[in-house]
């Protein structure tokens, strides 16, 4: 599990996270969801260690993570894997050596062994046959997929997804999201997914918060979504015509 | 920065697989380029000190040795690095840059890699291993190119080059040269990395990384010149 306290961050005289207190279960898809400058990926950002907060802190199981030393820090990181926007995959290296550059800094495995965890890792996001293709070779979705792979190769306790769904197909998001659920069951892992994407929301939304000029508004499942009377959740989650249309509807055989 | 760039590395064969594909990167990479400047240096040096010479009771085979102290003590390190400044710090300053801003460092650090360490002690260690290698056949490539201008275009005879070559040498010089060399091959790599390493924003700070790098490398490298000729002579 994963727990903020009075989590604030600043750039320069914008408070951009105003305080946050929550929890990330464990075995569960977090989502934190929020519109364009809401603090999402500064909260993402906060969770990883790759920003400083201003005051508070993250837990990590009772481990105060911005106690650590930069040593533990690291030893910590292994447990973590993330999926980032852009993937961040290395240009220079193909999908293989992509998959099994963790395996090399920090494992002893022999190369049979590196070969069958990648190839495995690669089943487990339904990628087949393209080991030895390089990112600028593959597409939008296959490297979110690969960006997956390198993520849980070496079975992290902690996954951070940072808008995992964006530029993507409405199928292929699907696909994605479907993904990251069944990882995070399996390995009854802690995920974290920062999204904007409304699918995902009533998709995978087991635990859901939302921020709102650097507050957290809401919380909770996607199933209290529908039910909930908060304004902002609903200005966000309905923000287009049709959805209204659709929730009237619903609403009104409702009774 | 430097501290933590020069920490124990997680897995040695790792960083010693990046240091050699930096080895071959800044050395095999750069012999072209630093091998023809090196040649017209030595050429026009040598092309030069025979007009200024021509009609004075100083002998001609003065040629050969002025050309290769000049060489040693100066040219072939000075001008190597600083034209190393221009191709492989900005290239590095580039690099490491490209990766800050497409996220591919912080995936690096969240992977646990410490990535100072990872980017850039690879690249200093090549350095300052390589470039005073590269220098060394700079300084050849240019007293044959003394030889070439000003034998086979009657100057001199190869005789008389090749005594002034062979005169009053100090080894001392060369020790000299490699003592620069090392010396500006850290300077170029730690700038250049410097400035890659902490870019933000988008393509034009990348551009002006790339281009502090080159500046600030040359400026330092040339008052490093300054110093070591000042501590050393």
């Amino acid at each position: 599990m994963i727990r903020t306290e009075n989590l604030k961050k600043s750039f320069g005289d914008n408070e951009v996270l105003k305080g946050i207190d929550m929890e990330f279960i464990n075995g569960k898809t977090n989502l934190i969801i929020g519109r364009s400058g809401a603090g999402k990926t500064v909260l993402l950002k906060l969770l990883v260690g790759l920003h400083e907060p201003t005051s508070g802190t993250v837990f990590y199981d009772d481990i105060n993570f911005f106690q650590l030393s930069r040593k533990d820090v690291r030893k910590l990181r292994m447990e973590v894997g993330m999926l980032f926007q852009g993937s961040a995959l290395f240009d220079s290296m193909d999908v293989e050596e992509n998959i099994r550059f963790p395996l090399d800094m920090f494992t002893s495995m022999t190369r049979k062994e590196k070969k069958d965890r990648v190839n495995k890792c690669l089943e487990r996001v339904n990628l087949d046959g393209v080991n030895h293709q390089y990112p600028s070779e593959i597409s939008g979705g296959m490297k979110k997929r690969v960006g997956i792979a390198r993520a849980i190769v070496l079975d992290p306790k902690y996954l951070f997804c940072d808008e995992p769904n964006s530029g993507l197909d409405p199928k292929t998001a699907l696909v994605i999201d479907e993904l990251i659920q069944d990882i995070t069951r399996d390995n009854n892992i802690t995920t974290v997914i920062n999204t904007h994407d409304m699918n995902s929301v009533m998709e995978i939304g087991e635990n859901i918060a939302l921020l709102h000029h650097g507050n957290l508004v809401w919380r909770g499942n996607k199933d209290e979504v529908m039910a909930s009377d908060n304004e902002i959740l609903h200005d966000f989650i309905f923000a287009s015509p049709f959805l209204q249309r659709l929730r009237a509807d619903a609403m009104e055989k409702q009774g | 920065m430097l501290g933590t760039a020069f920490q124990k590395p997680e897995k040695p064969i790792m960083y010693y697989k990046e240091t050699m594909r930096q080895m071959n990167d800044i050395g095999v990479g750069s012999v072209i380029i630093v091998a023809l400047i090196s040649f017209f240096i030595g050429a026009v040096t040598a092309v030069q000190f025979a007009y200024q010479l021509n009609g004075t009771l100083v002998p001609i085979y003065y040629i050969g040795y002025i050309l290769r102290d000049s060489t040693i003590i100066e040219l072939a390190p000075t001008i190597t690095c600083l034209v190393l400044a221009g191709k492989v710090g900005s290239n590095m300053a580039a690099e490491i840059g490209g990766m800050r801003q497409k996220e591919h460092i912080d995936a690096m650090e969240i992977m646990g890699v410490n990535t100072a360490a990872y980017l850039i002690m690879p690249k200093v260690i090549a350095a300052v291993v390589v470039i005073p290698l590269l220098v060394a056949i700079a300084a050849f490539i240019s007293i044959v190119g003394g030889f070439v201008a000003s034998v086979p275009t009657g100057y001199m005879s190869a005789e008389e080059y090749t005594q002034g070559v062979r005169s009053f040498f100090v080894a001392y010089n060369v020790l000299l040269m490699f003592i620069k060399s090392v010396v500006f091959a850290f300077l170029l790599t730690t700038v250049s990395c410097y400035q890659g390493y902490f870019v933000t924003g988008g393509s034009i700070e990348l551009g002006k990384a790339s281009t502090n790098a080159v500046v600030f490398s040359n400026v330092l490298i040339l008052l490093a010149d300054y110093m070591i000729a000042i501590i050393f002579t």
